[in-house]
């Protein structure tokens, strides 16, 4: 008895294993189509929008639509998003062939960068706080 | 005899694959010890790469052998940022008319500061160009650098600079400014700032953290569309006035 469910269980555990094997492809497939139509779109109709930027407003309005479920592609997103710092190491490593501009203007670069963050953080907080708070009025 | 070795460790796909790896994993390693935010992991990587090419007199195309397959993941990953977006969905809407407006005119009032300081502290057109996107995730900055045609490296750089910035800086500005509304605080920390910035709205607490997170993606879609339009009105209205 115990060697028929020893058995029972390695061939559920395979089950299990080619099915996550699918899962992964199939997962891929969603997510690399999108991504793909998004391109096609971009690059067909003229649009000043990026092929990526297009496949993920795609995917949003499928999300919504429930044509596709967050668990049909977990999996790949996850792993995708969890090492997303990891992918821009050669976009930045491509440096190498600016370091002379960053030798030359790095203050001006920081300055512009303090300056903005400042900036952009103070009017969005003001404007949100601002409706927010009008909102919660009128609610009162 | 060494230079031959050299050329055979560099001369195939893996090289840029494994130093990439190596470098991430010490970036991350002194990351967690030191707790620093300017120390940040992919700052680190970035910087000893750069220094271990330039030490062993190896050019950029030969990293990139491999490195173009890593750079090969960012596509996707732009596209399924769609999912945390999406898993917000319900917060957005409770505060829809306030999140929007908000980031809608940071972003503009961003871009517009980005171009102006960039002006008056004298860069040129190729690098203000590549610094419009800054404050999006990086990803969504890439792309929209390399549409405008920036520097891209300069670019990422510049991202998670004010990354950095939003993170350490970002509560003092929020007190500074008297923002106490804690949806306010996540929504003007996460359009300024992307993820780094969200990792510290995460710190102060949970509705800071979604808030920050939902402007992410926000912030990216709506840069995109910002982005070109502002800066051709720049240069619009600087040859004018010339």
């Amino acid at each position: 008895m115990a060697q028929i469910i020893r058995i029972f269980l390695f061939f559920m555990c395979l089950i299990n294993w080619r099915e996550t094997k699918v899962k992964l492809f199939r997962e891929a497939l969603i997510i690399l189509g999108i991504y793909l139509l998004g391109e096609l779109l971009s690059k067909s109709l003229n649009l000043p929008i990026p092929g990526n930027i297009l496949g993920m407003i795609i995917l949003f309005i499928l999300l919504c639509t429930k044509v596709i479920k967050v668990d049909n592609i977990s999996t790949v997103t996850s792993f995708l998003l969890d090492h997303l710092s990891f992918f821009f190491i050669p976009a930045g490593v491509g440096l190498m062939a600016s370091i002379g501009i960053i030798k030359s203007t790095w203050w001006q670069l920081l300055v512009v960068c303090i300056s903005t963050t400042i900036i952009m953080i103070g009017v969005t907080g003001i404007i949100v706080q601002g409706i927010s708070r009008s909102t919660k009025k009128k609610n009162i | 005899m060494k230079v031959k070795y050299l050329e055979i460790l560099t001369n195939n796909i893996l090289f840029g694959l494994v130093i990439s790896l190596a470098a991430f994993e010490v970036g991350i390693f002194i990351n967690r010890k030191t707790r620093i935010p300017i120390l940040n992991p992919l700052l680190i990587a970035i910087a000893l790469i750069i220094s271990f090419l330039f030490a062993f007199n190896i050019d950029f195309d030969t990293y990139n052998k491999g490195g173009q397959f890593i750079n090969m993941f960012l596509g996707p990953s732009t596209v399924v940022l769609a999912v945390p977006l999406y898993k917000q969905l319900d917060l957005l809407k409770k505060n829809a008319k306030a999140i929007l407006t908000g980031v809608f005119v940071g972003s503009f009032i961003g871009i517009i500061s980005i171009i102006g300081i960039s002006y008056l502290v004298g860069l040129d057109a190729s690098i203000i160009k590549s610094l419009v996107p800054k404050s999006v995730t990086t990803p969504i900055g890439i792309s929209i650098s390399s549409q405008l045609g920036g520097l891209v490296p300069i670019t990422v750089l510049a991202i998670i600079v004010t990354g950095i910035i939003g993170a350490v800086f970002g509560p003092t500005i929020c007190k500074l400014f008297k923002i106490k509304d804690k949806v306010a605080i996540g929504v003007a920390i996460g359009t300024a700032a992307h993820a780094v910035g969200t990792s510290k709205a995460l710190e102060l607490g949970e509705i800071e953290g979604a808030m920050s997170s939902l402007s992410i993606g926000i912030a990216g879609i709506m840069t995109v569309i910002i982005a070109p339009v502002a800066y051709n009105s720049a240069v619009f209205i600087y040859h004018m006035i010339k």
